[in-house]
């Protein structure tokens, strides 16, 4: 590759950011990956990062030891090395620096990622999501609603999909005039239909109303989405911004509806705060929680002034509004922001997954994001920042209804069929460019670049090792008694998400996890199960049997796939692994472990030295009594 | 009777009961000695029994004839009692407060209460230091069991019988026991059997302004050094702090007078202080404004958590000087009641598998809290509510299951025990019919005679139809230490105390069920495998859990 000038740096130092612990390794720089490998330990630490996930690269100033270099990624992992050469060092970080803007999309890794399928398995791939199905399940066309073909050819709304549902009585003329009042011409249509009450959730842009304009087709638009639905004799219209935002865009010709104009509609502001905000607000909690030696009350009012948890609760709040409208009310409600395609698309999203049980299962949480952000055209490049791009389009819209959707988990753990890993995983592959799904910001650009000949579908290869992703608690009779989530909404229940943003420092997290040990006794209580019946069918044929049996159905060889490492799950999963992580920690007191006669066992402690307790600086040989004793624990040792 | 004279309505009918996330039950409301009882006498609903002395505060409302009762409780439950009648609602509102606030301890519910269940193993007897010392001494034959305090005149806060090191007399004891505050001579608290290692604990030297020094207390220390040894000190005092204790003839060892020994200062908050951050936090948490700032600058401001943090990572402190190296620690304060055993306690509970199982941190509480000397009855007097002026009220033994419940968290297989066990410990330090928790030490346990006039907790606990709801399901003997994380990040608001009652767990609770039948399930089924397999002449399927289950059937 011509950008790579230094394809591997030996003597590399990698230190935690959270303690003093330090590994010597040797760093590699592929086409794709940046890659450290941990030297002279058997079965060795590998760190493999792929070049997408680089947000940053910064040289630190030269320090005796070398030159260090700071690289913080996108799934939230920091690294931090130090070169012995500083003209290594240079090397490695004029390298990233090129291959982490790519300029064109053919630069992206969809395009050279080769998963080993041949075309019919990459062509079935891609079909496995099938939004005409979707809108079948949810009961569309029907006598209210149509199909329209108005932009079959993209040329009403370029950031549209082709196939929209509208009003029957929404003509082409007044869906044509409607789009040409709203904001980047994202005129109202259906996205959800919640067939019990016959209540539809539409989603549009602002309308260019300014101080005065009025427009008669969108008028009749909303007109006819009210009537559409005989249940409610209005339709509420939810703006999703600050009013004060909305305001200050009057003055470039966009705004709000007026109510006055609009026939029965009920217009609420919703505060939602826009993606700037949004970004900052992210970067300002990455800041405070990657601070070292963070006391509680610095944490504490670091979450609070980054307002992250505030803005993630506005969007939860947002979501309940909208559930409640529809299903309690049964009214129609129209959902808007600016362009329609950041707040709208987290709102609309999170109150069909409140609304509708099928979303809170995998497949079905596939098909809600194909739905609501895939084709609906939320930017996924500008605002993950896929090639070198406007950093003030880069926001973490997409991050956030994640959050959100981990916020509702914490309090329905049984009502989704995937767990935090699922939502973890797909956070790292919409910043990962490894597949074709998320590329692009909108449909007809995805068509353009040809994703489903070129590149692989994320959501075949999810698939495919979905036990892991799965929530082991999950109830299908809990979505039958809930088929409507009703959050709680007081702010104790809105919390940090650990798993998500240090997903990454091992040090921080549960060293034992629920989630992965109850995980892998379901998976092996369906295993028993077969093994049981095999046993017993082969008993009745012989009888009382002296023949030893040959039994292949359970046994630790036939697991399922081992799952990969992941700090998020925590614990090590078999005694292997166990052993595996006590070499790496090293020290560990191993001893007298329990006897582990192929048992599971999901015990580690971990490294004193890790967590930092307190800064052991010993020296006995000091003559002068210092006011406070530091000792830095595992450097410490007396002398004398 | 004297209850009965500070009941003047013992019975009003028509009360309207309102919890929380609980139907509104009307009912007859009945008050005894120590109960309010509210019933509606149906078969079918439950009936609300509140100890008095579970009753933290109270306030009165009326609307009209309409009064009504908040009752505040310590276990920080609110309810609402609507009750007809003003002249009834006065009656039964002082009735309550009185009964609520009875100072003397012979007049409290333990000694009226008797069991309706036999007593099978009383627990009174379970965690005898004899016992304890028999333990140690199949191990190393450093230690002796001393007598010197058999008449509680040497330390009144310490047991009858306390481990010293094998090498110092009684003689010595006694004079270190002068040098010390409240005649807290160091004494062993942990042995590590690892590697020789031990926490001894102790109260503040009484060094004073002129730097008094004790030869006997400094070869008492010393004694628990093996040969080229050294140890810590953990002071878990600031520096600032210990300095000025010398005014009032307290003060720290002096590292000339104590060569061998490093002192570290950590900053474990003082009791009133811990009282003030329970009382915010509970106020936090009572707060519905629903807004996502307010919340979290409350909990910023209450410190309840920075207590935790620093608490525990005194404790992560302590293990690792023991275990990582190998140096023997004394841990101690000013009084050596309180941050001092919060330490010794967790450290134990890091350091030690026995610690983790029902019966070893039964076993803990008794030995590092109540014969250690916790004044449980001060301490636990009044929770978050009260409006009474506070005295030596402090939520010390609370902040220490805190912690143990971070450690849970972190460690969810680790423990015999779940959090329910944690939380009824949390209930019982404050109102209970069990007589464990009453009184402030050894010697005032022994003057009471509660072993004879009341129940020990442990004996109801440890009656498998009670332990069955303390058991962890996950949990998996666990020999190693377990070093918690005490990033801010890793720590977490208990809220199956300080939500308890502003949430529905109904959610949370049947996730809980699913999960521990998919556990019981896989039991079940290894157990099937390996009969059916050994019935099949195949006797591989040993399943880690088949040697302690009995084989039911094919």
């Amino acid at each position: 590759m011509e950008h790579i000038r230094t394809p591997k740096v030996e003597q590399v130092k990698l230190l935690d950011r959270f303690n003093n612990k330090t590994t010597t390794g040797t760093l590699y720089l592929t086409a794709t990956h940046l890659i450290f490998v941990e030297s002279n330990v058997p079965g060795a630490h590998e760190i493999w990062i792929l070049h997408h996930h680089i947000a940053s690269v910064e040289k630190l100033s030269l320090t005796t030891s070398g030159c260090p270099l700071l690289i913080q990624c996108r799934n939230f992992r920091v690294v931090h090395f130090v070169v012995p050469r500083e003209r290594d060092c240079h090397d490695v970080y004029s390298s990233l620096l090129r291959l982490l803007r790519p300029v064109s999309y053919d630069e992206l890794y969809a395009f050279s990622y080769n998963p080993k399928q041949n075309e019919q398995q990459r062509e079935v791939g891609w079909q496995l999501i099938d939004l005409t199905a979707e809108f079948e399940r949810l009961g569309l066309p029907c006598d209210q609603w149509q199909l329209s073909d108005v932009n079959r050819d993209y040329k009403v709304c370029e950031t549209y999909p082709r196939d929209l549902y509208v009003p029957i009585t929404a003509s082409k003329p007044i869906i044509v005039g409607s789009s040409k009042f709203r904001s980047k011409g994202r005129f109202p249509v259906l996205t959800y239909f919640y067939q019990e009450k016959k209540a539809a959730v539409c989603r549009c842009s602002q309308p260019l109303s300014g101080f005065s304009a009025r427009c008669l087709e969108d008028e009749h638009m909303l007109q006819a989405i009210s009537k559409a639905n005989h249940n409610s004799r209005f339709v509420y219209v939810m703006d999703t911004r600050p009013k004060l935002n909305a305001l200050a865009n009057r003055a470039a010709g966009k705004g709000y509806e007026n109510e006055d104009n609009y026939s029965n509609i009920r217009f609420q502001f919703v505060g939602i705060e826009n993606i700037h905000v949004m970004r900052a607000s992210l970067q300002k909690l990455l800041e405070v929680v990657g601070t070292r030696s963070l006391s509680v009350n610095d944490y504490l009012l670091g979450l609070e002034s980054s307002g992250w948890l505030r803005h993630i609760k506005a969007i939860v709040d947002a979501a309940i509004f909208l559930t409640k409208a529809v299903t309690v009310e049964g009214a129609s409600v129209l959902v808007h922001c600016s362009d329609g395609w950041d707040r709208t698309a987290q709102v609309c999203a999170l109150g069909a997954l409140l609304m509708d049980p099928y979303y809170r299962t995998l497949k079905g949480f596939m098909v809600l994001i194909e739905k609501e952000w895939i084709s609906f055209g939320h930017k996924f490049a500008d605002r993950c920042d896929q090639l070198d791009g406007d950093p003030r389009e880069v926001s973490p819209v997409f991050t956030q209804f994640l959050d959100c959707v981990w916020q509702l988990m914490e309090q329905f753990p049984q009502a989704f069929e995937f767990s935090e890993w699922f939502l973890i995983q797909l956070h790292e592959h919409v910043h990962s460019c490894q597949f074709g799904n998320f590329l692009g910001n909108s449909q007809r650009q995805r068509e353009e670049l040809q994703l489903k000949d070129r590149t692989y579908s994320l959501w075949a290869h999810l698939l495919s090792e979905q036990h892991n992703y799965l929530n082991p608690v999950y109830s299908p009779s809990f979505a039958e008694r809930h088929p409507v989530l009703e959050p709680s909404t007081q702010p104790w229940n809105f919390k940090f998400w650990r798993n998500m943003y240090h997903q990454f420092d091992r040090t921080m997290h549960p060293r034992q996890s629920i989630l992965k040990h109850t995980l892998t006794l379901k998976e092996s209580n369906s295993k028993l199960e077969d093994t049981a019946h095999t046993l017993q069918a082969k008993l009745q044929t012989l009888g009382v049997s002296t023949s030893p049996l040959e039994l292949h159905s359970w046994s630790r060889e036939h697991r399922l796939p081992p799952r990969p490492q992941s700090l998020i799950l925590g614990a090590p999963l078999s005694r292997k692994e166990a052993q595996q992580e006590e070499e790496v920690l090293g020290e560990e007191a191993l001893e007298d472990a329990p006897d582990g006669n192929g048992g599971e066992r999901t015990v580690e402690g971990s490294s004193a030295t890790e967590n930092g307790y307190g800064e052991l600086q010993s020296s006995f040989s000091s003559k002068n009594e210092p006011a406070m004793v530091s000792l830095e624990f595992g450097v410490a040792r007396m002398t004398c | 009777m004297e209850f009965a004279e500070l009941i003047k309505t013992p019975r009003v009918d028509g009360v309207v009961l309102h919890r929380p996330f609980l139907p509104t039950v009307e009912g007859t409301l009945c008050l005894t000695g120590h109960h309010l009882i509210l019933s509606s006498r149906q078969d079918n609903t439950e009936e609300l029994w509140l100890l008095h002395a579970n009753i933290d505060a109270i306030e009165k409302r009326f609307i009209g004839s309409l009064g009504t009762i908040i009752v505040k409780c310590k276990d920080l439950r609110i309810i609402q009692l609507d009750i007809p009648g003003m002249e009834e609602c006065l009656n039964i509102a002082n009735s309550i407060e009185a009964l609520s606030t009875l100072d003397s301890v012979s007049l409290m519910y333990p000694f009226f209460y008797r069991p309706m269940f036999e007593v099978i193993e009383d627990g009174w007897n379970l965690f005898l230091p004899e016992e304890a010392f028999k333990e140690l001494e199949s191990m190393t034959d450093e230690w002796r069991l001393s007598e010197v305090n058999k008449d509680f005149s040497i330390c009144p806060s310490y047991p009858a019988l306390v481990t010293v090191p094998k090498d110092i007399d009684d003689d010595s004891l006694c004079k270190a026991a002068t040098f010390r505050h409240g005649g807290r001579f160091p004494v062993l608290s942990y042995y590590h059997k690892k590697n020789g290692m031990v926490i001894m604990r102790a109260s503040q030297p009484l060094t004073g302004t002129s730097g008094r020094r004790c030869k006997e207390d400094e070869k008492l220390i010393n004694a628990t050094l093996r040969a080229g040894k050294r140890g810590y000190i953990i002071d878990t005092r600031t520096i600032a702090v210990a300095q000025q204790a010398k005014a009032r003839g307290g003060g720290f060892e002096q590292e000339a007078n104590y060569p061998q020994w490093r002192r570290i200062h950590k900053a474990i908050e003082r009791t009133n202080i811990l009282q003030e951050s329970l009382i915010k936090i509970v106020e936090a948490c009572n707060d519905h404004s629903n807004s996502m700032d307010r919340w979290l600058s409350k909990l910023e401001a209450s410190n309840w958590q920075s207590q935790v943090k620093e608490i525990l990572t005194t404790a992560c402190l302590a293990a690792q000087c023991i275990d990582r190296e190998g140096a023997s620690v004394l841990v101690h304060g000013t009084e050596g009641t309180d941050s001092t055993l919060q330490v010794t306690s967790l450290a134990q509970i890091i350091l030690e598998p026995a610690c983790r199982t029902v019966r070893g941190f039964q076993a803990l509480v008794e030995r590092e809290w109540l014969q250690a000397g916790h004044p449980f009855q001060q301490r636990c007097a009044q929770s978050a509510y009260s409006n009474e002026k506070l005295r030596s009220e402090a939520p010390v033994f609370l902040l220490f299951l805190d912690c143990v419940w971070q450690i849970l968290r972190q460690f969810p297989c680790s423990f015999q025990f779940n959090e329910h066990f944690l939380v009824m410990l949390f209930e019982h330090t404050y109102a209970s019919q069990f007589g464990t928790f009453l009184g402030t030490t050894a010697a005032e346990r022994v003057k009471l005679k509660l072993s004879q006039k009341t129940v020990s907790l442990w004996s109801w606990v440890n009656r498998p139809q009670e332990l069955e709801r303390f058991l962890n399901p996950l949990y998996e003997p666990n020999s190693l230490v377990i070093w918690p994380s005490v990033a801010p990040q890793s720590l977490l608001l208990w809220e199956g105390v300080f939500l308890r009652w502003n949430r529905s767990t109904k959610c949370l609770d049947e996730a809980y069920e699913e999960m521990v039948h998919i556990i019981e399930y896989n039991k079940e089924l290894q157990l099937k495998v390996w009969v059916r397999s050994s019935a099949a002449g195949q006797r591989r399927f040993m399943g880690p859990c088949i040697s302690h289950m009995h084989i039911l059937s094919l």
